[in-house]
């Protein structure tokens, strides 16, 4: 494999001028829609566009010089398409907020924190980049990292930290912020079982036998993959989190295929991630409610399916081309400037936006599994395919919601939605990402035979790393 | 506000979303394949861009060796390119040019740059290493065409 760039007689090449091109787009992107938004709701440009702007740009070139500086041979279309993301939904969240404001509704300045958790995002993204020159010593805190995982998944439940909103069971209160850790916690676990498993992966593949075309593993390596369902349950049951818990489980169960290439632990999370979610639906009220109200969603209306069903007529009223920004009424649906966004962009922006958004999270995730292709170590490999498959899953379980694809769980959609510790989080992942890219991209160090004066170059091999 | 100038910049927006897309997909597309080697590095690791101003006198010029030929003895028409120095000359799997002469040391000699000029060193080997007539005793120049003869066979660096 770590041949793979020499052998097909190519080297990568930079491309941080094609980035610097896509950035640009993506700003016009940002800051289009945020004029965009004024323009609609109070017919004029709104008059804080250039400090908005200015900001915005601030933030993006500052993540591109230091993409520049610390990772030149980092994919180059990952940090344009979170950057288009990101400021296209402040500028959705900014044009819910205009609309609050004038309801006369207490909370109308998700815009605002919203660029303040971007901003430390953006400053973690630095940090991680320029702190993190290696991937490969994250391999070192595997175990650490799936403790430290473990940990932030159970602090909602602490008693003084611990703070429940919405009836869901996944936040903590510090210093006045509220946090979901479990966002953090799904990084943190993609690390851990990436160690893991790159350690363990021909335990994994190579026991066991051979029923029917499937093989299945062997009785003692169900160990792991019990103990990650045991946790996804804990989260479904006890946090009454149907989205997080799927999104681990889906997570675990994608990197134990990927690194073992068998069917056979697909088959077997299948009917375990079935026989549990029958359970869930037998026992738990509220998954039953979801269930109810995805197959037969006018039934409730407008009694508990108000949410979802008031989120289709928007996107039905929208259409292809939309009603234009400030021209809907996406308010009606609740939290619409959080799980609901992609309502909001339906409604007001079309099928046409939405089709758009859709194809950039395709591409984040086709540049994380292109990365995982090309990297030279296993680790790498699996973490990249890890951090992919959280987007992926996650942007599926979102908009499959929305879209009453799949029972509506509540997830936020990644860079778009509000909500600070996911936005803090992919950031991170993606500096994770373009980390991995760079090491993959950057050309294979060569054999160096040493200085021709020195008689021991004759009996060693100096291999040059830098 | 007239409904036509707000169709206009609906119109505009969605536009550049995907303009925006579609060109994120022509980057990727044109990264696909990233840069190609060129043919004379083919065959051999690519070398590294930034390596490249380093060891810029290295690129051929006119007139410069590119590969070193045996010329006479058992193997003749067998030839190393120069782009892979220093090259080992000898009867070990290791060398870069291989020779199947019982005269030739398992590891004889080696040619290698120093800046545009081509040295040839002998590696102690037991039957000794000649440019022209004369046995040599420390690394010596050679130039196009110099018969070097090692064992039975002679080595010539040709263009």
């Amino acid at each position: 494999m770590s041949q793979t760039g020499s052998l097909m007689g190519f080297v990568h090449r930079r491309r941080r001028g094609a980035e610097l091109f896509l950035l640009v787009l993506a700003l016009a992107v940002g800051i289009g829609a945020y004029a965009a938004v004024g323009l609609g709701v109070e017919g004029a440009v709104p008059t804080d566009l250039v400090g908005y702007g200015g900001w915005l740009t601030g933030l993006i070139v500052a993540a591109h010089v230091t993409v520049r500086i610390v990772a030149p041979y980092a994919d180059p279309v990952l940090l344009p398409l979170v950057a288009a993301l990101n400021g296209l939904g402040l500028a959705v969240i900014h044009r819910l907020d205009l609309t609050y404001e004038a309801l006369g509704e207490d909370q109308h300045t998700f815009a605002r924190q919203q660029l303040t958790w971007m901003t430390l995002g953006v400053v973690l993204f630095i940090g991680a980049l320029f702190l993190l020159r290696d991937h490969r010593v994250l391999q070192r805190f595997t175990y650490t990292a799936g403790l430290i995982g473990i940990l932030l998944l159970v602090l909602p439940f602490l008693p003084v930290i611990g703070n429940k909103i919405n009836g869901a069971r996944i936040w903590i209160n510090v210093a006045g912020f509220s946090f979901q850790p479990g966002e953090v916690a799904k990084v943190m676990l993609v690390i851990a079982f990436s160690g893991y498993l790159v350690l363990h992966r021909d335990a994994l593949a190579l026991a066991g036998r051979r029923v029917v075309f499937v093989d299945l593993p062997r009785g003692r390596d169900l160990g792991p993959i019990m103990a990650m369902f045991g946790v996804s349950m804990m989260i479904l049951v006890l946090q009454n989190d149907l989205g997080s818990s799927l999104l681990f489980f889906g997570l675990f169960l994608a990197m134990l295929y990927v690194s073992t290439e068998r069917a056979g632990w697909l088959v077997v999370g299948g009917l375990l991630f079935g026989a549990g979610a029958l359970a869930a639906y037998t026992f738990v009220g509220n998954v039953q409610n979801r269930f109810d109200i995805w197959l037969h969603p006018m039934d409730y209306y407008p009694g508990v399916s108000y949410q979802p069903v008031e989120a289709l007529f928007g996107m039905g009223w929208g259409g292809l081309i939309g009603r234009g920004l400030g021209n809907g009424f996406p308010e009606r649906v609740p939290f619409a400037y959080s799980d609901f966004i992609l309502a909001t962009i339906g409604e007001e922006l079309g099928l046409t936006a939405v089709m758009a958004i859709i194809v950039c999270y395709g591409l984040i995730v086709e540049r994380a599994l292109r990365i995982a292709l090309i990297s030279r170590d296993g680790f790498g490999k699996l973490l990249a395919v890890g951090l992919g498959s959280i987007v992926a899953l996650q942007v599926f379980v979102v908009i499959g919601g929305v879209t009453g694809l799949i029972p509506l769980t509540g997830l936020t959609t990644p860079f778009l939605s509000y909500g600070g510790s996911s936005l803090v989080a992919n950031w991170v992942i993606i500096a994770l990402l373009l980390r991995i890219s760079d090491q993959a991209r950057r050309p294979a160090p060569r054999l160096e035979p040493a200085d021709d004066a020195s008689d021991d170059s004759e009996t060693t091999q100096v291999v040059k790393l830098r | 506000m007239s409904e036509l100038t707000l169709f206009l910049i609906r119109a505009a927006f969605l536009a550049i979303l995907w303009i925006f897309v579609l060109s994120a997909i022509s980057v990727i597309r044109s990264d696909m394949f990233g840069a190609r080697v060129p043919e004379t590095a083919r065959g051999a690791a690519p070398v590294p861009e930034r390596r490249k101003s380093a060891k810029a006198n290295k690129k051929p010029r006119r007139g410069a060796p590119t590969h070193l030929l045996v010329v006479e003895g058992e193997n003749p028409g067998t030839r190393a390119e120069l782009t892979d120095a220093p090259l080992l000359i000898g009867r070990g799997s290791d060398a870069a040019i291989k020779l199947d002469d019982d005269y030739v040391s398992t590891r004889h000699a080696r040619i290698a740059a120093s800046g545009d000029d081509w040295f040839v060193e002998d590696l102690g080997s037991t039957n000794g290493t000649y440019v022209g007539p004369v046995r040599i005793t420390q690394p010596t120049t050679i130039g196009l065409g110099v018969q070097v003869r090692v064992g039975k066979t002679i080595l010539e660096l040709r263009k």
